[in-house]
């Protein structure tokens, strides 16, 4: 038997980007390194070089020129053509001396004292950060934490192709840590030759897995993939969210049809460009389906329930090359007995069962446990421990 | 910003063939067909091309022993 090839789905752009240098190349930047200008990477940025670096970011192949950047915020595609919805940008920082970076000159990227990698500096320019967070995040509230986000950064932006000597090093979920080459192998040796990604922020719920299993049942595989990187103040941590997917699929998941890895990426809470960044992106990770729900990537009321799904209609369905699946809001119906969606279920608001964050959290806090109409016992005793640790 | 397009000839029967096919059919042009139908085609072939030229056999390996220690595989 010929064995299969490695997967059928075409990175975003044709070619997997590998920033990483080794051997000699690795050495010679390295001697040079410490002679440059440096520059701290913040929380989000360490997720982006980590990203680029591994090619989950391609065809870009460093940090936005700034002819790359008015063109996302302009067009939503790169100059050439590709569909891009995000801005992926390095800072000066508040107080930092802009000056000292000087076009066509390197910079060495730095975290807690180690040189990750070189900017090859070609581009640098003061963005308006006003219209970019109107643009992208559709607001210039200061309580977005988006805008919170820009208004933290310094008002200079460098750009230009990277070389990276190592990622950034994790304190946490370091085994659940695969880069999109080990996904893919990953999905050629389950047999998979279509798989739908799932992003999630927050412990999967009845809802969730509803959406997750309804999707598997037309594809071959399921990756959960939560996301790891910077969040907002309130979020549940990485860690606590983990034992509950755990514990999820311990008990619940067909083990030869689902994976969870984590996705480095920080959230930017910008609604339906994001989702078309998150979808792009999974692309690159293997995945030809990508579940799409109600208010993906939102926060607070900023954005239309169903204004992430709207979206995908703006874009080729070719040049995204990567099916989303859209869901309505699913929960629980009493009359139907089962999981169901507005979309399915022909009952009122009084049948279905439905909790806020709020009123679970509230309930968490109080030792009470939400009905497993709701989440599954198991996830809510993770919950309810990790609350009555106040975490 | 539009893509920068090229001009590519095809039999005028053909085009002429096309044009009558995607009448209704939400295609705007022949263009457009054109291009969708491209798009899938090359889709398929280039994926397996590029990303078995990205891949060693070694680098394959590595990878997989990876995903066993870590109880993927």
């Amino acid at each position: 038997m010929t064995e299969k090839k490695l997967t059928q789905i075409k990175p975003h752009g044709g070619t997997l980007v590998n920033l990483m240098v080794e051997g000699d190349a690795k050495q010679a930047l390295l001697a040079t390194a410490d002679t440059l200008p440096k520059l701290e990477l913040n929380e989000r940025e360490l997720a982006d070089i980590e990203m680029l670096a591994t090619g989950a970011m391609s065809p870009l192949d460093g940090f936005m020129t700034e002819e790359i950047y008015k063109s996302v915020l302009d067009t939503m595609h790169l100059p050439h053509g590709l569909p891009w919805t995000l801005p992926i940008t390095l800072a000066v920082k508040q107080g930092q001396d802009a000056s000292i970076y000087s076009e066509g000159t390197d910079v060495a990227l730095v975290h807690d004292g180690t040189i990750l990698g070189v900017l090859h500096l070609t581009s640098k320019w003061q963005p308006d950060k006003t219209a970019e967070a109107k643009t992208i995040l559709l607001t210039n509230d200061e309580a977005h934490p988006g805008v919170q986000y820009l208004n933290s950064i310094g008002d200079t932006y460098l750009g230009g192709k990277l070389s990276v000597f190592e990622k950034p090093k994790h304190e946490i979920l370091n085994d659940y840590r695969l880069d999109p080459k080990e996904t893919h192998v990953l999905f050629k040796a389950k047999g998979w030759s279509t798989v739908v990604a799932f992003q999630t922020r927050n412990p999967i719920h009845r809802a969730h897995e509803y959406l997750q299993k309804t999707a598997l049942e037309i594809v071959d595989g399921l990756l959960i993939h939560p996301l790891v990187g910077a969040t907002k103040k309130g979020d549940i941590p990485a860690d606590v969210r983990m034992d509950c997917y755990n514990v999820l699929l311990e008990n619940y998941y067909p083990k030869d049809r689902v994976a969870i890895t984590v996705f480095p990426a920080a959230m930017r809470y910008a609604g339906p460009r994001e989702a078309i960044f998150h979808a792009i992106v999974r692309k690159n990770y293997g995945c030809t389906h990508f579940i799409v729900g109600r208010d993906h990537a939102g926060v607070g009321d900023y954005y239309g329930t169903y204004d992430a799904q709207y979206i995908f209609d703006e874009f080729d369905p070719a040049a995204l090359d990567i099916t989303p699946l859209m869901f309505e809001h699913a929960f629980f119906c009493k009359r139907c007995g089962n999981m169901a969606s507005q979309k399915t279920c022909p009952h009122g608001n009084e049948d279905h069962v439905f909790l806020s964050g709020t009123k679970v959290r509230a309930m968490l806090e109080e030792g009470e446990l939400p009905p497993p109409t709701f989440t599954r016992p198991e996830v809510a005793e993770v919950l309810k421990k990790a609350y009555q640790k106040g975490e | 910003m539009p893509e920068p397009r090229v001009t590519i000839k095809i039999p005028r029967p053909l085009y002429e063939r096309i044009s009558k096919s995607i009448e209704g059919s939400g295609f705007s042009s022949v263009t457009d067909f054109i291009v969708y139908v491209l798009r899938d085609v090359m889709s398929g072939a280039g994926a397996t091309n590029e990303l078995d030229r990205d891949f060693t056999k070694e680098e394959i390996e590595a990878i997989k022993q990876r995903l066993k220690n870590l109880g993927y595989l």
